[in-house]
């Protein structure tokens, strides 16, 4: 399958009162076409702003793009000015994201209509009457019934479920080739959650678009992701197909975060096991492995020398680990 | 197979669509109040446009023989120091007050809607620079503020407005800025830059509309305050000055005559009263019928 986005060492920083916050350290990773990828980690991780790094929304105030490449379509995207026309003809056309928060997603002063075939005129240069035909299909197609007459209603008109899918629609509106989906989600009941999971996965498969699950709930990516990235403190820790994460996971942290979810092929009484301690202040980051306070697996090794570079382990199963965790199991 | 006894179709009718303009008609006219200010709006506005019919004397015109007259047949409401008609002078004053209105709020409005949205979007420099001269603009009364402006320009009406609008635009300013900072946390605006578009589209097809409600209030308390600064400024010698019809400065003129006549100040100062009553009225109207998230109620 051919790569459609590169990212490379990619580091963002944020300059705050208290120092220098490190939100991303390095980050490497690669998109294929017509692929679902995971990426997991718990809040702060570095996730959101990693994705929003390849769109270069960060606030450049606070925040800087320190080092790094982001190669799509043949170009470095992190080269091209921020505000510039050839970076918002990226945004929205090629490259689209989704946030978490269906309820304040949509601007309340527009009509549905509106916002849909904004970005059709923007980036295809519709007229109104082409790209409001196109905005009630999509609507259609993401399972809004009544479409003709619900696309002149308002955001506050709808539920919280059919507001992702309208922004699921506008996403997909101008054919992107990668749909980043930020905590899709994280603000939906489950049985929304299941139902917006398989749209999302129908409509990237339908449109021929890669798509990234940015999540901290493992149980979304098992099902549909193909790869999965594992974030930790601004880095990833271990990378791998969904079978070999799930099936073998190597990194103590993945292997923790497993355990904290019940199964339900196990006793009723097992005691939930989290994983101790607190992730680290990203300013005070220690030269050493961040996960060693954490990990029941360290050695002296781990203590010693500086964060470990991620290794193969098997078939594309990366890990940033000194430890054979698979050994001590 | 037997029919089931309620049809499926019943159903999938749709319940009955209204549009934006018979939803807009429904809200602004549901309360009864509101009406009564665009009434007294409507009628101001008649009078104003149609004051040479509907005046019954040439306001300009002394008749010295018949000064401080009361109220009676030939004059119903009397007439002033110098023999003037008050009926005809309230009624030529409401072009003044319109006019200062709406012109000083134009200008305001949209030079101060502008400059605070730049600031507030852009942030840095910009918004230092002209919010810390807001500041010092704010920071001088206004009436002080259009005092100075005025004897500097010279009185009239041109120059008035020019002072008063200088002031009004301070407050618009401030709120403006105040509401883009916090419109622009909101995650549509990530997801509209997310879309591709530019900063002046952020600026005036999303920030802006979100901002109109506050703004619309804005304008109704200021309109009100607008004629009564001008009277203010025509009690301190700038300004409209006699033998311009404006009621401020009728209002102050009829002040000396408050215990013998006092119609040649009640009649302007009611009318002030009931012009500054129908922009807020009108203006609560508007909030809530231009509101979308009202829109259910109505």
């Amino acid at each position: 399958m051919a790569v459609i986005l590169t990212v490379e060492n990619l580091k963002t920083q944020f300059r705050i009162e208290g120092g220098l916050v490190k939100a991303v350290d390095g980050i490497s990773f690669h998109i294929n076409e017509r692929e679902i990828i995971g990426l997991v980690g718990e809040s702060g991780c570095g996730k959101s702003v990693s994705m929003l790094s390849i769109m270069q929304l960060i606030s450049t105030p606070p925040g800087e793009i320190v080092d790094g490449k982001v190669i799509f379509d043949g170009k470095d995207l992190l080269k091209l000015e921020a505000k510039g026309a050839e970076m918002r003809s990226i945004r929205g056309s090629k490259i689209a994201m989704i946030f978490q928060e269906p309820m304040t997603s949509l601007n309340p002063t527009l009509t549905i209509c509106r916002q849909l075939t904004e970005m059709l005129e923007l980036h295809l240069g519709m007229d109104s009457q082409a790209s409001r035909k196109r905005g009630i299909e999509l609507l259609k197609l993401v399972g809004i019934s009544d479409a003709e007459t619900r696309v002149d209603d308002y955001p506050h008109q709808f539920s919280g479920g059919m507001r992702q899918r309208v922004m699921i629609a506008t996403a997909l509106s101008c054919n992107p080739r990668i749909l980043i989906a930020d905590e899709p989600t994280t603000a939906t009941d489950v049985t929304t959650q299941a139902q917006l999971l398989e749209l999302m996965k129908d409509m990237v498969t339908r449109f021929n678009a890669s798509l990234v699950i940015v999540t901290h709930n493992l149980g979304v990516v098992a099902r549909y992701a193909q790869r999965i990235y594992v974030m930790y403190a601004g880095r990833i820790v271990e990378s791998g197909n969904s079978k070999d994460i799930f099936g073998a996971p190597r990194h103590p942290y993945t292997i923790g975060l497993l355990k904290c979810v019940p199964r339900l092929d196990e006793a009723l009484d097992r005691k939930l096991v989290p994983i101790p301690g607190m992730p680290p202040n990203l300013i005070r980051m220690p030269p050493n492995c961040a996960f060693l306070p954490r990990c029941q697996y360290h050695i002296e090794r781990c203590m010693q020398e500086p964060w470990p570079e991620l290794r193969e382990v098997g078939n594309q199963h990366y890990v940033s680990c000194y430890i054979n965790t698979q050994e001590k199991q | 197979m037997t029919q089931p006894s309620i049809a499926i179709k019943d159903f999938t009718v749709a319940p009955p669509r209204i549009t934006s303009w018979q939803r807009f008609r429904r809200a602004f006219f549901s309360r009864w109040i509101v009406i009564i200010g665009l009434v007294i709006l409507l009628v101001m506005m008649f009078t104003a446009i149609f004051a040479p019919w509907l005046a019954p004397y040439d306001p300009y015109k002394q008749d010295l023989s018949s000064p401080l007259l009361q109220p009676c047949k030939a004059h119903l409401l009397g007439t002033d120091g110098l023999g003037r008609d008050t009926l005809s002078r309230v009624i030529y004053g409401s072009r003044t007050a319109l006019l200062i209105g709406f012109a000083v709020t134009g200008v305001a409005v949209i030079v101060g809607m502008v400059l605070g949205l730049c600031a507030g979007y852009f942030g840095g420099v910009v918004s230092m620079f002209i919010m810390r001269f807001i500041d010092a603009l704010m920071s001088i009364p206004m009436i002080l503020l259009a005092l100075v402006i005025a004897s500097v320009l010279g009185g009239g009406l041109k120059n008035v407005i020019i002072a008063l609008s200088i002031g009004t635009i301070c407050p618009y300013t401030r709120i403006m800025n105040g509401l883009v900072l916090s419109i622009k946390q909101n995650d549509y605006i990530l997801a509209e830059r997310a879309m591709g578009a530019s900063d002046s589209r952020t600026m005036f097809s999303h920030i802006l509309p979100n901002a109109f409600q506050p703004i619309i209030v804005m304008i109704t308390m200021q309109l009100g305050f607008l004629i009564l600064a001008e009277a203010g400024l025509s009690f301190l010698g700038i300004g409209i000055e006699p033998p311009f019809a404006a009621w401020g400065s009728m209002v102050n003129d009829g002040y000396q005559y408050l215990m013998t006549n006092p119609a040649l100040s009640f009649a302007p100062g009611i009318c002030i009263m009931l012009v500054v009553f129908a922009f807020n009225m009108v203006g609560d109207g508007l909030r809530d019928a231009l509101d979308p998230r009202l829109r259910g109620m109505f």
